[in-house]
């Protein structure tokens, strides 16, 4: 064998000799050495047992495939007449009803909300993925962004509520005029650099208040009757968001030198760790009000909310001390070595690397709380997935369950991915100086 | 960095400030069905001064308390509440609907959250005396029963030995079952399942030959299955009792009066053939003595409630006479009258006389 190969590569060398013009032209690689052919026989088709779990596989996702899309779709049915479901129950099965989706869309979404009224929850929902999407985007991470959030939530607040969503502070023409003059006051005076954005952010909470209520003038709605996913979005955005500050504090607490705040936030740590957050929920709700003076009641929305935020506290903070930890000691006594005080070294040095370090557990954790907001189904509020379970309960579209769940998972899973794919995004950006 | 860390607190603190502006609306939202006045004390004025009912019904149970695609509450148990607001308020539309669950809806009672649980609560002697509740009446007499087979040729329950029985765990219904098992000296195995759905499709796959739990969730379950449920039987036999009915604070009688007699206003209605459509005529001309009563066109008997004189009229007018209501909420599910028939047709329905 030996010689011919030698053979063969000097008569390539002659060849390439040769032909002067072709010799700089990089010739492409056989097809059998690289190219998609090449991967397919290096990693599916390399020997014969790894080409049987190939074509086994591919038969079976083919299968899975063409069943799924036939139940899907070739044999669903999209809509039937008043509630008429026999023929989505003569299917048996080889087909999705989609007319309870169909049917129930606006229950699943917006729960027991005014019928009349559910414009309001969809703008709501508008509302939060624009501030979503707003938020995400580096190129409006400033100051700025506080303005929006306050005026975004009370924007939600009121449409949510309606009716004279802060009574006995507004509605007078002239206390109008106040907050328009306050805004512009406020704006200007900002625009300027003489104050800081606390007061232009206040002021437009108050002329939002003033304006948009009474001038949609929309009928009150008590939160009894909220639900589906604004109940979902409202209870996973403000959780997260008191409890992610709350969770820094405790962090830097529980590594604290002062004995007393320590002892304080291990105990918090451990407390609420120790227990299930739907015990939790159950003492918000089942335990809390007995406490309480007879005839005071706090809203059980609000109870849930707090539970929630204590809940999520705890275990963010685990995940921020996982980053405190991480950071080398170096670190610390350079900023201390700079004469930085502790705010600013906590600030400036210690926190920018130490949650750098721990997005992929901070939107891990972040996806596991959009997703046990549904835990609040045990005491009576209809967020998203209770909402899907009470709208097969009607008898007439009992047994279509499978459908309405793929359709509340398929809302869940666009907000968790689109979590997890921007947090892929962001977790690049910012360690890109780590990759060399 | 720090400047994100910066604008993170100032975050918090105009949330605190957004929270802080909105949440004395949540108050005022909350203070208004309790007044800090005792409301177990008085609850009739409570509610009279807020206009509006606070009912606890289930987060939804077919044909008792369910929204629709609208998003409104229907059923028997909400009709109910309808019905009490009608004679208390006037309009059978104040009501405030509020969802209560099998875990919370004692504490939201005891702590005022609702005035009345209308909730396919079981009327027992502990929740009576130990847990101060009182149960005004029983619109709904339940039972755990069977259901097989119709092609199995089981008729009664006696005939089930050596059957497979398909049951959830945890609840009485377990209980119930192997009580009754022993007591009548019959051999059943249990198959138990914890999910609705899975042991009601477990039967009728045919892994066990019969299923148990209540009478109403039978029908329900049987319902469901379009024209295939007349391939299934109810058996006649009835092994719990189950008195399911609305329940109030105890220690306020008038308003325990008014929930018992707006009952009880139903089913005489039903009794002297007062129906939704004929209530308005009857009250202008109808001579028997206990109707007119009944109805307010002679004696006081609304004002001894407390009540105006025709209160039974905007009842009935709201939500039709007990049969009425029955026939619309649980006739699509196919439950029977059963033991809901009139005293007068062999059933418990049994309204005291109105005089």
């Amino acid at each position: 064998m030996a010689p011919a190969d030698t053979t063969t590569r000097v008569q390539l060398e002659t060849a390439v000799a040769l032909v002067p013009g072709e010799a700089s032209a990089p010739r492409s690689p056989p097809m059998t050495a690289a190219g998609p052919v090449a991967w397919l026989r290096a990693n599916l088709f390399s020997s014969w047992l790894s080409t049987a779990v190939t074509l086994l596989l591919i038969y079976l996702i083919a299968r899975w495939t063409i069943g799924f899309v036939e139940w899907a779709f070739v044999n669903a049915i999209w809509e039937v007449p008043n509630n008429q479901t026999q023929a989505c129950r003569e299917l048996k099965g080889i087909g999705a009803c989609w007319a309870v989706v169909t049917e129930k869309h606006r229950f699943i979404l917006f729960g027991t909300y005014p019928y009349e009224e559910h414009w309001r929850p969809a703008l709501v929902i508008l509302l939060f993925v624009a501030l979503y999407v707003v938020s995400a985007m580096r190129r409006f991470w400033r100051k700025e962004l506080v303005t929006v959030w306050a005026g975004a939530l009370t924007l939600i607040g009121i449409l949510m509520w309606g009716g004279n969503t802060a009574p006995g502070l507004l509605p007078q023409p002239w206390e109008q005029l106040l907050a328009l003059a306050l805004l512009l006051g406020a704006g200007f005076a900002y625009v300027r650099g003489w104050i800081g954005m606390v007061w232009p952010t206040a002021a437009l909470v108050y002329a939002l208040l003033a304006w948009v209520g009474p001038v949609l003038d929309m009928p009150y709605v008590s939160q009894e009757r909220w639900g589906g996913l604004p109940i979902t979005l409202i209870l996973a955005t403000f959780g997260l968001a008191f409890a992610f500050p709350l969770s820094i504090l405790v962090a830097l607490g529980r590594r604290s030198s002062l004995p007393a705040i320590k002892t304080l936030c291990v105990l918090y740590v451990e407390l609420i760790r120790g227990v299930p957050l739907i015990s939790l929920l159950f003492m918000a709700s089942v335990m809390f009000p007995l406490f309480l003076p007879e005839g005071m009641n706090i809203d059980k929305l609000l109870r849930a909310q707090i539970a929630i935020i204590l809940f999520a506290g705890a275990y963010l903070a685990e995940v921020v001390r996982g980053g405190l930890q991480a950071l080398p000691k170096g670190q610390y006594e350079a900023a201390d070595a700079l004469g930085l005080t502790y705010w600013q070294k906590t600030g400036l040095i210690v926190l920018p690397q130490a949650l750098r370090l721990v997005i992929p557990p901070l939107v891990n954790t972040f996806i596991g709380f959009f997703k046990d907001t549904s835990l609040v189904l045990i005491i009576g509020i209809f967020d998203l997935l209770t909402a899907g379970k009470t709208a097969i309960v009607e008898p007439a579209w009992q047994g279509f369950g499978v459908e309405v769940y793929v359709f509340v998972g398929v809302i869940y899973f666009m907000f968790c991915f689109a979590m997890s794919r921007y947090s892929q995004n962001l977790e690049a950006e910012l360690n890109r100086h780590r990759r060399r | 960095m720090f400047g994100t860390i910066r604008a993170l607190g100032a975050t918090v603190l105009t949330l605190a400030g957004v929270a802080a502006v909105l949440l004395p609306s949540a108050a005022r939202a909350q203070q208004q069905p309790a007044p800090a006045a005792a409301p177990a004390a008085n609850t009739v004025e409570a509610i009279r001064s807020r206009g509006t009912l606070l009912c606890g019904v289930n987060t939804g149970l077919a044909g008792f308390s369910a929204p629709d695609a609208q998003g409104q509450y229907r059923g028997f148990d909400v009709d109910f509440c309808h019905a009490v607001a009608a004679a208390l308020l006037g309009d059978p539309g104040k009501v405030r609907f509020v969802r209560t669950t099998t875990q919370n809806r004692f504490t939201a009672l005891q702590s005022g959250e609702v005035d009345i649980l209308s909730r396919n609560t079981t009327w027992s002697f502990s929740r009576d005396t130990a847990l101060g509740f009182d149960f005004p009446a029983i619109t709904f007499y339940d039972g755990q029963g069977f259901m097989v087979r119709a092609d199995s040729g089981v008729t009664r329950g006696s005939e089930l030995n050596g059957a497979t029985v398909c049951v959830q765990p945890g609840t009485t219904t377990e209980q119930n079952l192997a009580d009754w098992a022993r007591a009548n000296s019959i051999q059943i195995q249990p198959v138990v399942i914890e999910r609705l759905e899975e042991v009601t499709g477990a039967f009728f796959a045919g892994r066990c030959d019969v299923f148990t739990t209540d009478i109403s969730g039978l029908a329900a379950t049987r319902a469901a299955q379009g024209p295939r449920g007349e391939q299934y039987r109810i058996l006649e036999d009835v092994i719990s009792k189950e008195p399911l009915g609305p329940v109030v604070r105890q220690g306020d009688p008038r308003f325990r009066d008014i929930v018992a007699w707006t009952h009880f206003a139903m089913v005489a209605a039903e009794e002297f053939g007062i129906t939704q459509q004929n209530v308005e005529q009857m009250a202008q001309n109808d001579p028997r003595p206990e109707v007119q009563r009944l109805l307010g066109r002679t004696g006081e008997l609304g004002q001894m409630l407390g009540l105006p004189n025709d209160w039974a009229v905007k009842v009935i007018k709201a939500v039709g006479n007990y049969g009425e209501a029955f026939q619309r909420n649980l006739g699509p599910l196919g439950i029977q009258r059963g033991p809901n028939r009139l005293w007068t047709q062999g059933g418990l329905q049994y309204a005291p006389p109105f005089r």
